[in-house]
């Protein structure tokens, strides 16, 4: 039981345990003091200056996101001297900035908007003088626009301590203070594994999705083709969201009702594809675990963290599962499979993929087996957000839309396909049908399987199928992936079996729900209501393991073969080799 | 004495640069070719302090104090000093005054000074640790491990009134308080050589003539606080500090001084260096830590302060070069000798970096409670040219203007925080009617506006936009709108900026906007710039009744601004005319005016 702390907020007695800080503390007096660098996810980086408060009549203000509070505090959050500093402070963060809200793509839900317009700012004393930069548009998934930048750190605390992969950082100093790769060269250049955390995290329009709505709308317009359209697990518990729905309402329905309304003639599910890698991954799992293969196999469903894995980490290659991501494998399928019994050439299809991501906007070019139907199987791939945008602009009322289906052949999908979208599921759905395969049951003693479900970074199991132990890890959010692969390093450089058998990795925290192509503004509390979403998305399912899946199992029948066979080999497989972590 | 004679060398930057090791070279060829290399010891030495007559040389025993001394110099003394005992008159202060005097006892220099942290600067070799424990060097140390508890080691620093000297004036005893009440384990005790003000060399100075008092106080700080490991944060633009220092650690170690088990006492101590790229907020205490740690040298939030959660996380002291350098006297002579000394405020000396428009510049100590006039005027003798004394800054970019009217204020921290300054880390910057007020501060405000680190909004953008009112100002497109503005700004830089640099950076501004408004006024309603230094305000006229026709103006004008037959008078093409002023310096005749 942690100490209480009695303190006053505003004359108010609060009563908080020790070391929550005054922002916190404040909140349970019903005060919200104005943040703009704070982020909840984050270490305060009290940079912006705003969340000063005072302590008694000291003359010297706080900072309220960083500091803790202390017995006998008497905090003022709010009076006419401290509102006036904090004024200041804003007016001069707004004297530096384009203010073109307009046309930003934050515009509606950017923090700074909100402030300036909670403070009423009418006229600025202060003149204007907003630094002109170059828009990094490097790499396929994120726009970089410096001008916009108001030098909070989130992003390069993100991706520095969330995801550990370095590649923003704060470039020169003083005025000319910049966010961005070392070096100077462009983010296609840096580490950057385009999981889009940073944009995620902005609290303005400085860093955001590669908006590639237009060519989404071009192909639509082009009647020559057939568009088609897949949608993830994860964006079926967040789309609502822009929509004013509860995060964790799920609205699948009403979004493959939507997607038809912008005119995409086929909507599948990447869930159905979900249960096909659990289908090709589960057999090479198997295949591994039982005939002496290279273990631990590593998950390869996340194309950021493949490519963390080639740079950071490419002596693992070998571990990876080479099934591709379920976005890959879908669009294959349809390029192919639903292609051909559409008697259509894989080049007739536009192959749209809605995703809770930003890096997936760069797997689908990464190599050439992303077109193993000849041409490249995903045209193009809109986040979340994005999609929310296309239906705002069309006039579609979506919170009255009615309940559609996904159409047949890839559109069905099992309880363990929908999981994929959280840290675990992909785990929990390999298990259940690994179970049932290993030791010819019909279902494992539990469906669930808790000790892969929740928040902790690397979630550690023993699971014992029939007279095997599969020894399994979890881990989401790219910092914690590092200490599980020096675990297994460890154990093979002291000549040691390695302590896992089965490695899930997720790059972003909780899983593809928390995804970089998500509504900004995630925090563990709408973590979970999104994560809460897919499962009971999964309870809903009357089948809730992938091979039960009649689709899949009409695949492998009527098309594919054997998982792992010739023509799943070639669609639905890939390869993984060593990239330089800076490219120039 | 071993020797004859002691020739003491300052080997100071400054004496360095005008060519002091050239002259000690000189010196030692001559005194072999004189034959006499047996009887004399030359001595490399720390600063002595006189900086503006270096490089300078002093003779022992008699202690002749020779000034401006060039390696040409180098055969008179030998031939004539040493050899035939004849003092080298045109070579001693004030010669050219006709009032030589022989050793510092008459120099106003050095009178009112009283040194406790320059105690060993100019008197021993820096590079020999004999030398140091000669002077009772080490001696503290051994006090401390052999008949002191930790606590008692910490009373006697906190019963002493000392004060951080690195510009915050932080008791140093509630420091290692702190740090010595965490739970046992790896502690760390930081030194802060990270000296950055313009014109400040304090510790610089300190480092190149006493190293070993700073490694002697750092080990006592250790066996305080229950620490280890020593790091010494050093900007890496003192190469000779460095060396010093380097010499130093390893001369220690070899006397079991350093190292493991110190003396025999089962104290283990280390000490490493560690180099800053020159960054001025990197001399932040927080942004330090980042710096060591090998991350980019920001502040970062406190509390945490470092002495709960400091380097790695771990309860960490940080003191600057000149609080360090106070502690083995403290030790010796206990706190009841020290707090005798200086102010009810603040106990002890004060050094400073005596600079601008003083007639006699260097490296000064004084008690606190000493009075500006006493240092500029006593001490530094007065203004340059004898000229009006306009004001004077303390603690660099970051301290405040203090006008005429208080320079009988005693100074020492709590005064000079009354007044709108800092005391800072000792730099004092003398100025006189020839310094535009406006025109300073955007002199700081640039320094501080590039230092800036970025992080904090009103930091870096409030000073920016202080530096470009006051650019506007300086042009006299000023308005009395922008005053304020600029007080709004400085209000929130003050109170929003995250570190110290940022809190104190509009400090230049806030206290001239105190104590000069009328000379910002005048620029902004006037257009006009009483010491004639903004270029804008100024222009240049020629008297015709004056001007005898010369043409030496036109001669030198760099523009070809100024037009005119020999014999009759010249005139200014105004809208040619730079402003640099030369036909103004060149006018024999006063005919040049500037308003």
């Amino acid at each position: 039981m942690a100490t209480m702390v009695q303190l006053e907020i505003n004359g108010v007695p609060v009563e908080v345990p020790a070391g929550t800080t005054i922002l916190n503390a404040a909140r349970l007096a019903h005060i919200k003091i104005p943040t703009l660098c704070y982020h909840p996810d984050l270490k305060a980086g009290a940079s912006c200056g705003l969340c000063i408060v005072r302590n008694g009549n000291s003359p010297k203000l706080l900072r309220a996101c960083c500091t803790e509070v202390a017995p006998g505090m008497k905090i003022t959050t709010h009076d006419a001297d401290i509102v006036s500093v904090r004024r200041t402070v804003l007016e001069l963060i707004l004297a530096n900035h384009p203010n073109d809200c307009l046309q930003c793509p934050r515009s509606g839900n950017c923090e700074l908007q909100t402030l300036a317009a909670d403070f009423g700012l009418r006229d600025n004393p202060f003149p204007r003088e907003v630094a002109q930069l170059p828009v990094d548009r490097s790499t396929p998934s994120i726009v970089l626009n410096p001008s916009k930048c108001i030098k909070c750190g989130r992003c390069a605390d993100v991706c520095q301590h969330m995801q550990n992969v370095w590649a923003l950082e704060f470039i020169g100093r003083g005025e000319k203070t910049l966010m961005m790769p070392a070096a100077g060269v462009s983010l296609n250049e840096s580490p950057c594994i385009k999981c889009g955390q940073c944009s995620a995290h902005c609290p303005v329009g400085a860093i955001y999705e590669n908006d590639e709505t237009a060519k989404v709308w071009e192909g639509l317009r082009e009647t020559s083709k057939v568009p088609v359209v897949q949608i993830a697990p994860a964006v079926r518990v967040a789309l609502g969201e822009a929509f004013g729905m509860q995060p964790g309402e799920l609205s699948t329905g009403k979004i493959y009702a939507a997607l038809r309304r912008l005119g995409f003639k086929k909507v599948f599910d990447t869930n159905f594809s979900a249960d096909v890698t659990i289908m090709e991954e589960g057999t090479e799992f198997i295949k591994r675990f039982t005939s002496g293969g290279k273990l631990p196999l590593i998950t390869s469903c996340c194309p950021a963290w493949t490519d963390w894995m080639e740079k950071y980490a490419p002596d693992f290659t070998e571990n990876f599962s080479s099934a591709k991501s379920p976005q890959q494998m879908l669009s294959a399928l349809a390029k192919s499979y639903f292609a051909e019994k559409e008697n259509l050439r894989p080049e007739d299809i536009f192959m749209v993929s809605v995703m809770p991501c930003t890096a997936k906007k760069f797997e689908i070019s990464r190599c050439e087996e992303m077109s193993a139907t000849g041409c490249q199987d995903t045209d193009v791939v809109i986040t979340t957000r994005e999609l929310a945008r296309m239906i705002k602009s069309s006039g579609i009322d979506f919170i009255s839309l009615p309940e559609e289906c996904a159409d047949e052949l890839l559109g069905h999908y099992t309880g363990a396909g929908t999981i994929f979208g959280v840290t675990g599921g992909v785990m929990e759905a390999a298990l259940r049908t690994a179970y049932c395969l290993i030791t010819g049951e019909k279902t494992p003693p539990s469906i669930v399987f808790e000790c892969v479900r929740g928040m902790d970074g690397v979630k550690e199991a023993e699971i014992v199928i029939g007279d095997k132990t599969v020894r399994i890890a979890v881990a989401h959010q790219m910092s914690n992936v590092e200490k599980v692969l020096d675990s297994v390093r460890q154990d093979i450089a002291e000549g040691r079996k390695p302590r896992y058998d089965f490695i899930e990795v997720m790059a972003c925290r909780g899983g593809c729900i928390g995804g970089g192509g998500q509504p900004c503004g995630a925090t563990d509390e709408i973590r979970a209501k999104r994560t809460a979403g897919l499962y009971r998305d999964d309870e809903r399912c009357v089948l809730r393991m992938s091979h039960q899946n009649p689709e899949i199992q009409a695949l492998y029948k009527n098309y594919l073969g054997e998982p792992g066979g010739e023509k799943a080999e070639k669609l639905l497989h890939t390869h993984y080799h060593r990239r330089p972590v800076y490219a120039k | 004495m071993a020797f004859k004679n002691y020739i003491l060398v300052c080997g100071g930057t400054a004496c360095d640069s005008g060519r002091g090791v050239e002259l000690t070279e000189a010196l030692r060829r001559e005194i072999e070719a004189a034959g006499i290399a047996e009887d004399i010891q030359i001595v490399r030495t720390g600063c002595l302090g006189f900086c503006e007559k270096g490089p300078i040389v002093k003779v022992l025993p008699e202690g002749t104090f020779y000034v401006s001394v060039k390696p040409e110099d180098a055969q008179e003394i030998v031939k004539e000093h040493l050899v035939k005992g004849r003092v080298v008159d045109r070579l001693l202060y004030n010669h050219k005054q006709g009032k030589s005097l022989v050793g510092v006892e008459g120099i106003d220099f050095y009178q009112k000074q009283f040194r406790i942290v320059l105690r060993n600067c100019g008197v021993i070799d820096p590079t020999k640790i004999e030398d140091y424990i000669a002077r009772d060097g080490y001696k503290a140390l051994e006090k401390v491990l052999f008949e002191m508890k930790p606590d008692q080691v910490i009373d006697e620093v906190l019963r002493s009134g000392l004060r951080g000297r690195g510009g915050a004036g932080f008791p140093t005893g509630k420091k290692w308080q702190f740090a010595a009440a965490q739970p046992a384990g790896q502690k760390y005790m930081v030194c802060n050589a990270d000296e950055g003000d313009p014109g400040a060399y304090m510790d610089r100075s300190t480092l190149e003539g006493d190293p070993h008092s700073i490694l002697e106080a750092m080990t006592i700080a250790g066996y305080s606080i229950g620490a280890s490991k020593g790091f010494i944060y050093i900007r890496a633009e003192y190469p000779l500090a460095i060396k010093r220092l380097e010499t130093a650690i390893a001369a220690s170690h070899e006397y079991g001084l350093l190292g493991e088990n110190i003396l025999g006492s089962g104290f283990s101590f280390d000490i490493e260096l560690r180099f800053g790229a020159g960054a001025f907020v990197c001399g932040e205490e927080t942004a330090l830590l980042a710096s060591i740690e090998g991350e980019r040298g920001m502040p970062r939030p406190r509390p945490p302060f470092p002495a709960v959660k400091g380097l790695w996380g771990r309860p960490t002291v940080i003191n600057n070069v000149e609080t360090l350098a106070n502690i083995p006297v403290i030790i010796l002579k206990g706190a009841d000798w020290f707090n005798k000394i200086g102010t009810e405020d603040s106990k002890g000396t004060k050094v400073f970096a005596l600079t601008g428009k003083v007639k006699n510049t260097g490296l000064i100590e004084v008690p606190m409670g000493t009075t500006l006039r006493e240092i500029i005027f006593d001490i530094g003798g007065g203004i340059k040219d004898d000229r009006k004394f306009k004001a004077a800054q303390s603690g660099g970019p970051s301290g405040g203007m203090i006008p005429p009217q208080y320079l009988d204020v005693p100074i020492d921290y709590g005064a000079l925080a009354k007044i709108g300054s800092i005391m800072g880390s000792g730099g004092l910057i003398v100025m006189d009617e020839t310094d535009c007020i406006p025109d300073i501060a955007k002199f700081y405000l640039d320094f501080t506006v590039d230092e800036s680190c970025g992080k904090c909004a009103p930091c870096r953008i409030g000073g920016r936009k202080l530096l470009n009112y006051l650019g506007r100002i300086c042009e006299g497109r000023g308005t009395l709108e922008d005053i304020e503005n600029m007080r709004k700004i400085s209000d929130a830089m003050c109170r929003a900026s995250l570190c110290g640099l940022g809190q104190t950076a509009s400090n230049p501004v806030r206290s001239s906007l105190t104590y000069f408004m009328d000379e910002y006024l005048e620029h902004i309603n006037e257009g006009k710039c009483r010491a004639g230094k903004c270029k804008k305000l100024i222009r240049y006229k020629i008297d015709p009744e004056k001007c005898k026709g010369c043409t030496l103006c036109a001669r030198n004008c760099p523009v070809n601004a100024i037009s005119g037959s020999v014999k009759q008078p010249h005139v200014i093409d105004q809208s040619k005319c730079i402003k640099c002023g030369a036909c103004f310096d060149k006018c024999k005749f006063n005919a040049i005016s500037r308003g």
